[in-house]
């Protein structure tokens, strides 16, 4: 009778190895990762879809950086389901399974704009080398970057290097402006401040309200939708999203697409597709950590 | 296991056709809908011999010219009847490099046995059942040979897709001696053979066991490679030194209805449910496998074709899954499907709602929880030369599902298309070439899906052969 495991866990070589990791804010962790044909393409607003391990899930993740010279990228993870949480438990050293992109079309960037980027929680990794490529050819470029609360804030540095102003809010006021990154654009446009572009990319309340905020202002407002992936390619249509009343796959047609035209609704109810699985396959999994660690302190 | 068994009988071709056709022992319906191994359980060595013997040895054998690839098929039933499996699986692999995949999944019934000249009188020779056997017998004796290799070249090719039609490319460009790379999207060689058909119909060892063998001859495979995105076509030639590049990058664009309510949760291509299912192994989810896959009780498959049985037939095997429907808008003689999968399909209780047409999704609170659908009935034949599915008025009802697949075709994937300029492509996004296989970009070949449109795996096999052919000519005369 043939397995029906299918093929033997025979790839032992894992070719991704994780160079560095560092432990940032609220369950967000840095990862630079050795991926030398990813590097050579690279641009912003792509990502990645990676794998930790034979029998893994394939997740995408929106590339923050990378290094030429090293060969590596760096992404920024929050760890919040199974894999992502097994991802926290690697360390510099270990390697991940697959690691492959660039995925996505590349974020458009034009001379001549005052470009105001939002960035909520660990989206602010993502609009990083996007604010930069604006940055590199001159224009004006202004990050409103936000979080729960002082301490869960995260590359205020990185994003101060690239930007001609970050503005800051929290929502308990810890530090910068109290309230939303949508609070400090509000006031921004309704001073009507000089602005061409806004990036918004975070959870998805936050891209909707940033939306409905510019959209009276006409102002282009451009967004980075997430969707449930898996191939990365446009085979499968897991990532389907409407904008604009027509059917799109965000792994190739997107990532970003104008916010004025995004069925955020609908984008809100896909994310939910595996919300049940996803719960049952951590229940099972914090079950076995629990256990490991029963029998590890047993052990003592 | 014996390499010869003495049963090497002197017989007249009328007792040959006397013996009757042998169907191979099969795992019981009821029982394999619970489970993922595989359907057909193969030949025993007595039982091949037996089959072998039915063939009458043509003077004028029409199965060769029956077979896309064209198999030396009288010779390798010569040498199975004489119980020389070693011979037999030679003689096969001299012409076609995947025989325990073509074995399981061609459509031998519209080819090779078609066309066999007993079947004018009796039952053809069953030459898939015997090819699957002498495959099988060859892996398990691992006495497998690997073809002697032309000396190097020095010739560099890459190859784009590791489905069938980029496999069979890649083996033969090794063969004769040059340095040959696959690059492939996906995180496992062998497209739709690992991604699209189920492991109960084709064990994944075994399109791994034949990726091996390649790889045995020389063929480096680079997985997590998406051509387009991590490198182009003019970047693989220009910087990267290959001389010449093939396509075979399949019919990977999953077609929607435009009907209302096709975005609900729970509505799939059958691309995405059978991607989750096969190539991450969704059906040891949670245990042993972390790719959630769907959960509900009652699943509608709509289409007709070998993608909605296989999708029909997974479904089926999923322990929660109590009632599951084909939903198709011809009658039973329509259906692109292979014969048996149909009748495998209907053995293990599925059930086929013909002559129907979804006409929208029904949801409750983004979720699916029904399809509408209509009755239909046929016309006069179209442009494909079937009867025309015509909606009957008032016919509509509702049917109860929190899954629907639609698996009613896939388009091509645009991304080699936009990322190599000058490359000609129809209104369909297929790529247009030759009968070799050349593309109207010099150096560059295409061949299976990408050029024909959703097809099968034996044509990729010989298109992927042609363009190795044409390949290397045009890199010998290379300077
Ligand atoms: C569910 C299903 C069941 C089927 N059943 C049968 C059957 O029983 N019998 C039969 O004969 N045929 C069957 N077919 C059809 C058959 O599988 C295909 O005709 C055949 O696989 C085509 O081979 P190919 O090599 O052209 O492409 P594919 O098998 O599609 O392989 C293409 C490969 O290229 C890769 N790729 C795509 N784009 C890129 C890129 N840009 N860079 C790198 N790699 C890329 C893909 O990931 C894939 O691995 C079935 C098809 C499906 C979907
Ligand atoms: S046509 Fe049939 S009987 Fe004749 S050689 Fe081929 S398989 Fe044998
Ligand atoms: S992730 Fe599969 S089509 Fe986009």
């Amino acid at each position: 009778m043939n397995n029906v495991k299918g093929f033997p866990h025979n790839q032992g070589v894992h070719v991704f190895p994780i160079i560095e990791k560092n432990d940032l804010a609220a369950k967000v962790y840095r990862y630079i990762i050795k991926a030398p044909n990813i590097v050579k393409k690279a641009k912003a607003g792509q990502f990645v879809i990676l794998r930790l391990y034979e029998d893994g899930e394939r997740i995408p993740i929106t590339l923050a950086d990378w290094d030429e010279a090293r060969g590596t990228i760096t992404l920024y993870v929050q760890a919040v389901g199974k894999t992502t949480i097994m991802m926290s438990m690697m360390k510099a050293g270990d390697s991940l399974m697959d690691v492959v992109g660039p995925f996505g079309v590349p974020s458009h960037v034009e001379k001549g704009k005052t470009f105001v980027a939002l960035g909520g929680g660990f989206g602010i990794a993502a609009i990083h080398p996007i604010v930069r490529a604006h940055r590199v050819i001159g224009n004006r470029t202004i990050s409103i970057i936000g979080a729960r609360s002082k301490e869960l804030l995260i590359m205020e540095n990185e994003m101060r290097a690239v930007s001609d102003d970050v503005r800051i809010a929290t929502d308990d006021g810890s530090y910068g402006t109290k309230g939303f990154v949508t609070t400090i654009l509000k006031s921004m446009l309704e001073k009507n401040e000089p602005i061409d572009v806004v990036l918004a990319i975070g959870p998805v309340v936050m891209m909707k309200a940033v939306s409905d905020l510019t959209k009276p202002y006409g102002v282009q407002t451009l967004v980075s939708l997430n969707p449930i992936m898996m191939d990365g390619t446009g085979m499968c249509g897991a990532c389907r999203v409407v904008v604009g009343n027509k059917m799109q796959f965000a792994c190739v047609d997107g990532p970003e697409f104008n916010g004025h035209d995004v069925d955020f609704e609908l984008l809100t109810a896909r994310q939910k597709m595996y919300s049940p699985q996803e719960k049952i396959s951590l229940e099972i999994f914090e079950k076995i950590c629990q256990t490991q660690e029963q029998r590890e302190t047993a052990a003592w | 296991m014996t390499d010869k068994i003495d049963t090497q009988r002197k017989l007249t071709n009328k007792e040959r056709m006397k013996i009757s056709r042998h169907a191979m022992p099969e795992q019981d319906p009821l029982e394999r809908a619970k489970n993922f191994f595989e359907v057909p359980l193969g030949y025993t060595p007595e039982l091949a011999i037996e089959e072998a013997e039915r063939c009458i040895q043509c003077k004028n054998p029409k199965c060769i010219e029956g077979c896309p690839v064209n198999v030396k098929i009288p010779q390798f039933i010569f040498h199975v009847a004489m119980g020389n499996f070693e011979l037999a699986a030679q003689t096969l692999k001299e012409t076609n490099a995947l025989p325990a995949v073509c074995g399981r999944v061609c459509p031998q019934e519209e080819q090779c046995e078609i066309v066999c000249n007993i079947s004018a009188k009796v039952e053809p020779v069953a030459i898939g059942r015997l090819e699957r056997f002498v495959a099988d017998w060859e892996r398990a004796s691992r006495k497998i040979s690997i073809p002697s290799l032309a000396p190097p070249t020095g010739r560099k090719i890459a190859v784009i897709g590791a489905g069938p039609a980029g496999l069979t490319c890649a083996g033969d460009l090794a063969k004769l001696g040059h340095t040959v790379t696959i690059f492939e999207a996906l995180h496992k060689p062998g497209g739709v053979l690992v991604y699209g058909i189920p492991e109960f119909r084709l064990p994944k060892q075994i399109v791994e066991a034949e990726v091996h063998y390649l790889e045995k001859m020389g063929v480096q495979i680079q997985c997590d490679f998406v051509v387009g995105m991590t490198r182009t076509i003019d970047e693989l030639m220009n910087e990267d030194g290959f001389d010449a590049v093939f396509i075979g990058t399949g019919a990977g664009l999953p077609y929607f209805m435009g009907i209302p309510g096709e975005n609900l949760n729970g509505v799939y291509s059958a691309n995405e449910f059978l991607t989750r299912m096969n190539l991450m192994k969704g059906f040891e989810f949670p245990n042993h496998a972390d790719t959630p896959v769907p959960m509900a009780k009652h699943f509608a498959v709509i289409g007709g074709g070998n993608t909605a049985m296989d999708a029909a037939r997974t479904a089926r095997r999923l322990p929660w899954a109590e009632k599951v429907y084909i939903v198709y808008r011809r009658s039973h003689i329509e259906m692109p499907a292979r014969k048996e999968e149909i009748h495998h399909g209907e053995e293990e209780g599925i059930e086929f709602l013909l002559l129907t047409n979804p006409t929208r999704f029904l949801g409750d609170n983004g979720w699916l929880v029904a399809m509408e659908c209509q009755k239909m009935e046929l016309g006069e034949p179209d442009a494909s030369g079937r009867r025309k599915p015509i909606p009957i008025a008032g016919s509509e009802f509702v049917l109860s599902v929190e899954a629907a697949i639609v698996a009613t075709g896939n388009g091509s994937n645009p991304l080699i298309n936009k990322t190599t300029p000058g490359l000609a492509a129809n209104k369909y996004g297929n790529i247009i070439a030759d009968e070799t296989g050349k593309t109207s970009r010099e150096g560059v070949w295409a061949g299976g899906d990408i050029v024909i449109g959703a097809a099968t795996v034996i044509k990729a096999m010989g298109a992927g052969k042609k363009a190795a052919a044409a390949m290397h000519e045009y890199v010998m005369a290379k300077k």
